[in-house]
């Protein structure tokens, strides 16, 4: 055995030395021989076999087999309710099965917990990414990993910007998490568990929340980590996301799985064993606009980040416009100033004919103006309260006790109506996403000249959404107009008739949604194309 | 009595004022917020793993008295100490037992906490009240009491007040500096996110909340043995403290050092509360004895003024490098309260 010279060297050098400058010289050779201690994942097959768990009457997962080997990308579909949310909690720790097993690389294993499950290779990362916003990124990308009292951030810095730099994400360690968009809390979620060795990725609808350009990033790491070995499951609801990234597709309908796929996807029969039937998108109808319900005239508005300036948009009834752009780009900040929510710095809101610029939402919401806000549970229910309770605080009956009796037809009939999955006396925290959606839709008050909505289906299984636009369609059939929000460009162009661009604050002329193309949209939510649509408009 | 006596106190000092007596008093200042510093660190260690102990106020008045009463029977100092930690604890206990395992109301069950230790320290107090006992000596450092000014204002203090100064570092370095520090705010602030990462959330709490007990304990008999010695019953002056203590708490955005600094804050104003009686006549004494109080209030405003909306339009219209400078300076005054504060964890 040769010792390494220049070791022996410095050991020698060091025993002449002072205690002091000997143990930095032992410093030296710990940070030598651990200046290359990125984690590099062996791959590792995941095998799920028959595995079982029930909640209560519901079989939430009944006899699901899945053999996934290293480097493949799995897409797992299926609609809200379906099982999917289960499987992957099973797989990562959070529930046991109650029947089954779970087979890494061909040995039986159990997982106790979801530390467990990344201690054995398995990493999860959860929708709303399990982060804490108040700290710093490097603080979140340290924490949970073993180590001394004191944790070692030179090296944890060292690593999070080289593994960041691998996949060319744009994170400064020091940064705070509350901070960052959806996307960024992901690719810091991704590096940790990277960090943490992480040899399977689990990806609970990763794509709801962010924007295009932070998809098209996080779809090339996925396909980057797979070519590496990594086994990825990629959960969703959304064909398109699943079509464009996975090599194969497993569709879970009531707790069952139903369906293999492989690429060529034949959507049409994805779309059916999802749902057991055929759902087919609507048709476009175009509108036949009415009178201007509302017109924004050289709106000027402003928060601390963002300004826009002289922002001109003419609502007429029966139209749907769509806002299109990255989170935080001021199609917020237009709506909610549409909704007298934010008072303009400069410039008018007219409603119906009236100027109501500065008086606040109350004065709008007398004018037929309502809004949805993005989060239901915080800005749009009350949670406690049952769905009877809600209407009954909706149509502001008369007298201040509760006709139980009137309420209760109310509701019920509502219910029906609106298709909600839930009775009269279920809280509304209770209900699915898409049921809360619903429940807001029933609660809006007829007739309404303006809804405003904020990501409207995000979140929701294709026939929620398809449930919620047939509705909102109803809506602007009867002479509503609609804005909305949303980050799904699909969306935006299926269902609006004119699309608004926004870009750091910059607003586009309202666009044609017909002759937009998704590509097109994309670059303009992105900041490219803009001259020509200025010279466009200025043309026209 | 005993304010009296402070206040006449207060009275020689002021009117033969020099800086020797400024500094006997300012010295007074600290070891009077000593209680209120481990009750403090106590409560910020408790809410930060998400836990709020409301029970201090009685809390700190049980374990007065306990201690006062074990220290006069058993002679022994340090087993005083050690009953009020231990008092301070086991109704910490309480809380986390039906908060975490029963998951019942953290507020409620404190709340009538409070009031339950506080009547049974008044009750169960009866037999030693009035008797005198034993009492910390002050423990002059050799070589650094003789310093100019920081001597007789740092270096002759009692062994709890050093304790008190030592507590806002260790417990400012261990929040912020140690993982398992970092854990406490992760549990607090999002136990999910800290249980996917391997913390066993109910545990941790526990521990914290027995911890955060066991000093806001101690605060009791560094008042029965050492800054109001004795025990008076009802008349000792302790009803209250707990309250403020709370308060200082969130005044101090659970950060050892700014809440260290509002202790100091308190105990200051309450000392020139009675200081200043002598030299502002006209001004009724009831005032200045309450002064300290709106006082807080008017601090936390202005520590929280970061978060209004016309400061960030301020802020957006200033250029670039200024608004850097004062988004970090109010970010640094900004106090939020750890998001998962009062309520209950479950795994799944």
């Amino acid at each position: 055995m040769t010792i390494p010279p220049h070791t022996f060297l410095l050991y020698h050098i060091g025993c002449r030395l002072s205690v002091v400058s000997h143990f930095v010289i032992h410093l030296i050779i710990i940070f030598l021989s651990f200046s290359h201690s990125l984690p590099s994942h062996s791959p590792m097959n995941v095998d799920l076999r028959h595995i079982h768990k029930t909640f209560g009457k519901v079989h939430a997962n009944d006899d699901i087999s899945l053999d996934i080997p290293a480097g493949t990308i799995q897409g797992i579909l299926g609609e809200n309710g379906a099982g999917k949310s289960t499987l992957m909690k099973v797989l990562s720790g959070f529930i046991y099965a109650d029947a089954g097993e779970i087979r890494l690389d061909g040995r039986a294993t159990t997982i106790h917990s979801p530390a467990d499950a990344i201690r054995q290779g398995i990493g999860m990362l959860h929708q709303d990414p399990l982060d804490f916003p108040p700290m710093k990124i490097l603080d979140n990308f340290l924490l949970g990993r073993a180590g001394g009292l004191f944790p070692d951030r030179k090296t944890a810095r060292r690593d999070f910007l080289a593994l960041a730099a691998q996949f060319d994400f744009s994170l400064d360690p020091e940064a705070y998490v509350d901070r960052l968009t959806v996307g960024e809390r992901q690719q810091l979620e991704i590096l940790r568990l990277l960090w943490l060795g992480a040899r399977a990725l689990i990806l609970d609808e990763p794509t709801t929340g962010i924007s295009l350009p932070q998809k098209e990033k996080l779809f090339a790491t996925l396909k980057k980590l797979a070519a590496q070995g990594m086994t990825i499951l990629f959960v969703s609801h959304k064909l398109e996301d699943v079509e464009a990234l996975c090599g194969r597709v497993s569709v879970l309908r009531q707790g069952k799985l139903v369906e293999m796929m492989t690429p060529p996807f034949d959507a049409g029969r994805l779309v059916e064993s999802m749902f057991g039937k055929q759902v087919t998108l609507a048709a476009r109808t175009p509108a036949r606009p009415g009178l201007v319900t509302l017109r924004a005239q050289n709106l000027s508005l402003e928060d601390s980040r963002l300004q826009i300036h002289q922002a001109n948009l003419d609502v007429r009834a029966g139209e749907v416009i769509g806002l299109a752009g990255m989170e935080g780009s001021g199609q917020t900040l237009f709506l909610r100033a549409c909704a007298g929510l934010l008072h303009p710095v400069a410039g008018k809101t007219l409603v119906g004919g009236r100027d109501l610029t500065g008086q606040a939402h109350h004065a709008f919401k007398k004018q037929g103006v309502a809004y949805l806000p993005a989060s239901r549970m915080e800005e749009g229910l009350i949670p406690g309260l049952t769905l009877t309770d809600h209407f009954v605080l909706a149509e502001k009956m008369r007298g201040v006790f509760i006709n139980r009796e009137a309420a209760l037809g109310l509701a019920r009939q509502r219910i029906s109506a609106f298709n909600i999955k839930g009775t009269p006396a279920s809280t509304v925290e209770s209900l699915s996403g898409g049921n809360q959606q619903r429940a807001l839709l029933a609660l809006l008050q007829t007739p309404l000249n303006l809804i405003l909505l904020e990501h409207p289906t995000r979140g929701l299984d294709i026939e929620s959404t398809l449930y919620i636009w047939a509705k909102l369609k109803e809506r602007c059939a009867q002479g509503s107009a609609i804005l909305f929000i949303s980050a799904d460009l699909d969306e935006i162009l299926q269902y609006s008739d004119r699309v608004l661009v926004f870009f750091a604050g910059r607003v586009s002329p309202p666009l044609d949604a017909a002759q937009t193309s998704v590509t097109q949209l994309g670059q303009l939510i992105g900041g490219k194309g803009w001259e020509t649509l200025a010279g466009e408009a200025a043309h026209a | 009595m005993t304010d009296n006596c402070q206040l006449t106190t207060a009275n020689r000092q002021l009117t033969t004022m020099t800086s020797e007596t400024l500094l006997i008093g300012l010295a007074g200042v600290l070891a009077a917020a000593a209680p209120v510093i481990f009750a403090v660190m106590g409560e910020t260690f408790s809410e930060r793993a998400g836990v709020i102990n409301l029970s201090m106020n009685g809390s700190i008045l049980l374990s007065a008295m306990g201690g006062f009463a074990v220290a006069l029977n058993t002679g022994s100092l340090l087993l005083g100490f050690l009953a009020g930690a231990g008092i301070g604890a086991l109704v910490a206990l309480v809380v986390a037992f039906s908060s975490i395992t029963l998951k019942q109301s953290q507020v409620a069950v404190g709340f009538v906490l409070a009031l339950l230790t506080r009547d049974l320290a008044y009750f169960l107090g009866n037999p030693v009240m009035g008797q005198p006992g034993p009492r910390l000596q002050s423990l002059p450092l050799p070589g650094l009491s003789q310093l100019p000014v920081l001597g007789p204002l740092l270096f002759k203090q009692d062994l709890m007040t050093y304790l008190s100064f030592l507590l806002i570092f260790l417990a400012w370095a261990f929040i912020f500096r140690t993982r398992p520090g970092l854990m406490l705010q992760g549990i607090g602030e999002r136990p999910a996110a800290a249980f996917v990462r391997g913390a066993n959330v109910n545990r941790l709490r526990y521990f914290y909340t027995i911890l955060g007990g066991a000093l806001i304990g101690l605060a009791g008999p560094i008042y029965s043995l050492s800054v109001k010695a004795g025990w008076k019953g009802t008349i000792s002056g302790l009803d209250g403290i707990g309250w403020i203590a709370l308060s200082i708490t969130i005044f101090g955005g659970w950060n050892p050092i700014r809440a260290a600094l509002g202790a100091y804050l308190f105990a200051l104003l309450q000392w020139l509360g009675l200081a200043l009686q002598p030299i502002l006549p006209g001004i009724p004494a009831q005032v200045l004895q309450v002064a300290p109080f709106p006082l807080m209030i008017l601090t936390l405003l202005l520590v929280n003024i970061g978060d209004s909306e016309w400061v960030e339009r301020a802020l957006a219209a200033m250029p670039e490098r200024q608004r850097r400078l004062a988004e970090k300076i109010l970010r640094a005054l900004r106090a939020k309260p750890p998001a998962a504060l009062g309520t209950t964890f479950d795994s799944e």
